[in-house]
């Protein structure tokens, strides 16, 4: 098991270094594989009457000279080492993991991922425990009413759920119930815990039930597939005739079977979501790390977008990790793939 | 001449008070500071209220939160590295610079008054030096007093561009900086006597290569704010800027996170006619998403929007078809041109035949319509310079009937240009922009009236200047005809509108220059001419004489000159917009008490 853990880990941690040369590559390589000089690169991060000298110094600044090697092997050594960088009167050293420097605010970019962190963990952590609580009951209880009015209005909404954009139910709800019902808190009014606990749900209680709402449908779904097709099995048969209490046979063996793929779809999910909630934390100006990526991209922030990538792939790497072992524990076979 | 104005506006605001107290329709005020000495009474809200030289809701009460909103963020609060209108527009209240737009609506708030320094600068050389003496009893929020030093200090460190890219970089270029400059971090001993002197204290002498008329401009801009050496963190300043000006930052501001201005203990009213610095506490949010901002707006939840470019689409037709939301909008005109640059290094274009044709086939009511129509797009262009710019004049060179193009004329220059059937060239537009799109498939079917086929080539916007449409090279070698454009002043006056888009000598065969067409010699000399000329007629005729030249050359199709549709806040006081900032005033805002 121990031997297959460590494997896992080190294909993980190729996976990041894949992943971080696919970006870095994205960004460099390819503009100049169709012709764009440093210069041209540079003029992103200069005033709009910047003249050529200042455009040659930006780009020497920022290492646009050098071969893409290079430059990829100085992103790599500040990650593992850090960093010494000009802050214009004196130098200031960027402690590993150092994702380098903001090419436009030119502060260093781990810090700032620090903290939108928390931001996206409260969104993350609080719509997961809501959609997998709703999810589950509600496909539960429409596999066990099937055909029923509340089945079919519970099918019904999930299918909306999933169908309607996070971007439009995000500003709806926002218009009713924080513009015009006056019972959730507007946009962009988050507050960290650690500064007013109270404030921090109320502002959060808007997100985490909208974006619930579109994973809590999905949830619905395979639920109530999945518990469709346990109650069925043959040992739940057996579980009754054996006179259990209906309780105990939906929830201790009906239930416990269906939920194994559900676990494995949640540890992706959440592990997906705390790379960054994009078009929740748009929808909200939520300052968290979805928010930050889409502003990096917008501004083509190279060190942001790298350290926003990075930790997004280490989410989705870990969650990977996390679901192989919890898979290699409940089903032999795999360990000795 | 102050007394005067305060007396004025006193006056103004009782007659305003009174209307309202009468049932008058709108409690406006024109001309002035905008500052009332009475108390206040709720205004009625109307279209334009606080637009044309006018004051909605006229106070001098202090007190309250002002909240403001920002779709996206700051590239610097810096003032060596910022490069936004509004962010020059907020700076004022937590910097001063040498001069400053005068506090007052309309027209009048396009005057150039001095703020730290005494007067307006001293010309002598011939208008190649200018000397400002700085006021007495200025300090900066730590109680320290600002010297002469301290502002070269703040224009020296504006030079260094790799540390400060964002910044404008006028005074770079025209100051006699020592060969071999690099700014105070990498050439701290270097004596910059040939560029600025700082005789004592209170004097600063700034010494230009050629003589210059619109130094007083150039001196409210944001890299005149002094900066105190020992207090510089070179890129973390931004975090914390010392404040010169009637607020401070609470705290830090970092990049990307919402921050707060508190009242700065040390500025001293006395010193400072310009700034009325009413509300107590200024709140400030950033990267609030932007349909969210309009809604948030509508509801009161914050009082401006700090971008000032206008609402959203989404939100434009609830506003615009609501009587009562519509009552609270001002739609002024900005000091900004869409239009199109015609190459002339691309044939057929290179005959100023074949781009007269150009100039008469285009249907700018399609222009206007791409643009949003005539309130949030704004009016058609038929030149250059924008109604706000001093010295503008209306130039019809292309009149064509409802400005719908002229088919006939159109043919009567292709055949003079010897493509009496018309010709394919391509448009280049910005593929991120949506008005840009549909400015070139209007043009496609104008232009298709005459036989000019144009095939639509979008660019991203990144690298339009730098490797598309700004690039001299690619332009001839994709053959790109026409190109989608578009300029704001950078200050509110012919200089600071046109060198940028019509001086030959900006463009760069590297790419990367907003003029993409223009290459005039007479246009060089004529801005040269202007540039050292002192006497502020002569130098608007010379603006308008250089409009004219580009018009004659048909090498720049004008297509909009931009409005706005900006919301004023529930609960705001002293709302008017100058011709110089084009949004609300920031520094004259204030917000009603309960």
């Amino acid at each position: 098991m121990i031997t297959f853990i460590i494997r896992r880990l080190l294909a993980s941690v190729l996976m990041l270094v894949i992943v971080s040369m696919v970006t870095f590559a994205i960004f460099f390589l390819v503009p100049r594989l169709v012709g764009a000089t440093p210069e041209t690169i540079a003029t992103r991060y200069v005033g709009r009457t910047a003249t050529a000298e200042t455009v040659k110094d930006v780009a020497s600044k920022l290492g646009f000279y050098d071969p893409f090697i290079v430059q990829y092997g100085r992103f790599l050594k500040g990650v593992v080492a850090g960093a010494d960088y000009s802050t214009g009167p004196s130098v200031e050293y960027c402690a590993p993991p150092c994702f380098g420097y903001s090419f436009l605010t030119q502060r260093p970019v781990w810090p700032e991922i620090l903290d939108r962190f928390p931001v996206t963990f409260s969104l993350a952590i609080g719509a997961a425990l809501i959609w997998l609580l709703s999810g589950v009951a509600v496909g539960v209880l429409s596999a066990l009413r099937k055909g029923s009015l509340f089945d079919r209005a519970a099918m019904g909404v999930a299918l909306a759920g999933v169908s309607l954009p996070i971007f439009w139910t995000g500003l709806m709800s926002l218009v009713i119930f924080s513009y015009g019902l006056h019972i959730t808190a507007p946009g962009g009014s988050y507050v960290p815990i650690n500064v007013n606990p109270g404030q921090w749900a109320y502002s959060l209680l808007l997100p985490w039930i909208t974006l619930a709402l579109l994973f809590a449908a999905g949830y619905a779904r395979l639920t109530r597939a999945g518990m469709l097709e346990t109650m069925n099995e043959d040992y739940i048969r057996t579980a009754r005739a054996k006179g259990l209490r209906e309780r105990v046979v939906v929830t201790k063996h009906g239930l416990r079977g269906a939920l194994t793929p559900i676990v494995t779809i949640f540890g992706l999910d959440l592990g997906l979501l705390l790379g960054g909630a994009v078009l929740t934390e748009t929808a909200f100006s939520l300052p968290g790390l979805g928010r930050y990526a889409i502003q990096a991209i917008t501004d083509n922030d190279l060190p942001k977008v790298m350290g926003v990538t990075m930790v997004a792939a280490f989410f989705v790497v870990m969650a990977n990790l996390i679901v192989d072992v919890l898979y290699a524990v409940v089903d032999p076979r795999v360990r000795l793939g | 001449m102050k007394k005067s104005t305060i007396a004025t506006a006193a006056v103004s605001a009782a007659l305003a008070l009174g209307l309202a107290a009468c049932g008058g329709p709108t409690q406006t005020q024109t001309g002035g500071t905008g500052q009332q000495t009475g108390g206040q009474a709720a205004a009625q809200d109307a279209f334009n209220a606080a637009n044309s030289g006018k004051v909605f809701n006229p106070s001098t009460k202090k007190g309250g939160t002002l909240k403001f909103a920002n779709s996206g963020d700051w590239d610097s609060l810096d003032p060596a590295n910022t490069y936004y209108g509004y962010a020059w527009n907020f700076g004022r209240l937590y910097y001063r610079t040498l001069t400053v737009y005068k506090t007052a609506p309309g027209a009048e708030g396009n005057e150039v008054v001095p703020d730290l320094a005494e007067s307006l600068g001293k010309p002598s050389d011939g208008g190649k030096t200018y000397t400002y003496t700085l006021k007495q009893g200025l300090k900066f929020e730590d109680g320290t007093p600002i010297t002469s030093k301290d502002v070269a200090y703040g224009v020296m460190r504006s030079f260094d561009k790799e540390t400060f890219p964002n910044g404008p970089t006028y005074l770079n270029d025209l100051l006699d900086w020592p060969k071999d400059y690099k700014g105070p971090y990498k050439t701290p001993d270097m004596d910059v006597s040939s560029a600025i002197e700082t005789p004592d204290d209170r004097t600063i002498v700034f010494h230009f290569k050629q003589p210059f008329a619109s130094v007083d401009y150039l001196m409210q801009m944001s890299p005149t704010a002094p900066v105190p050496k020992a207090k510089d963190t070179g890129t973390k300043y931004r975090e914390h800027v010392i404040s010169s000006g009637p607020y401070m930052f609470e705290g830090e501001a970092p990049a990307g996170k919402n921050f707060a201005l508190v009242r700065n203990p040390h500025w001293d009213p006395a010193t400072d006619p310009n700034r009325p610095a009413l509300p107590d506490r200024i709140e400030v949010s950033v990267n609030v998403e932007a349909n969210d901002l309009d809604n948030r707006l509508i509801n009161g939840d914050i009082h401006i929007d700090i971008a000032g470019s206008g609402m959203q689409p989404a939100s434009l037709s609830k506003v615009l078809t609501d009587p009562a939301l519509k009552a609270r909008t001002d739609n002024p005109t900005l000091s900004r041109l869409w239009y199109v640059s015609i190459p002339t290094t691309v044939k057929p274009l290179d005959n100023i035949e074949c781009r007269k044709a150009v100039m008469y086939a285009a249907d700018l009511t399609g222009y206007q319509t791409a643009y949003g129509g005539p309130v949030n797009g704004g009016d058609i262009a038929t030149n250059l310079l924008p109604p706000t710019i001093p010295g503008h004049k209306k130039i019809e060179l292309y009149q064509t009937p409802g400005y719908k193009g002229d088919v006939e004329k159109a043919k009567q220059h292709l055949q003079a240009c010897g493509q009496p059937n018309g010709f394919e060239t391509n448009i280049a537009y910005r593929a991120e922009r949506p008005k840009e799109k549909a400015t070139a498939e209007s043009l496609q079917q104008s232009l298709a009236r005459v036989g000019i086929k144009l095939t639509l080539k979008p660019y991203p916007q990144g690298e339009y200047f730098a490797q598309y449409a700004g690039n001299p090279k690619f332009v001839r070698e994709n053959n790109i005809g026409l190109a989608v454009n578009g300029w704001g002043s950078d200050w509110n006056d012919g200089y600071g509108f046109l060198q940028q888009i019509v001086d030959s000598r900006v463009i760069r065969e590297t790419g990367g220059s907003s003029n993409i067409s223009v290459r005039i010699p007479d246009v060089d000399k004529l801005l040269d001419q202007a540039a050292s000329e002192t006497d502020a007629a002569k130098r608007e005729a010379i603006w308008s004489q250089i409009d004219q030249r580009v018009m004659e050359e048909a090498v720049v199709l004008p297509g909009v000159w931009a409005k706005s549709l900006l919301m004023r806040g529930k609960g705001l006081t002293n709302v008017f917009i100058s011709d110089s900032q084009q949004m609300y005033d920031y520094v004259a805002l204030g917000v009603a008490q309960p």
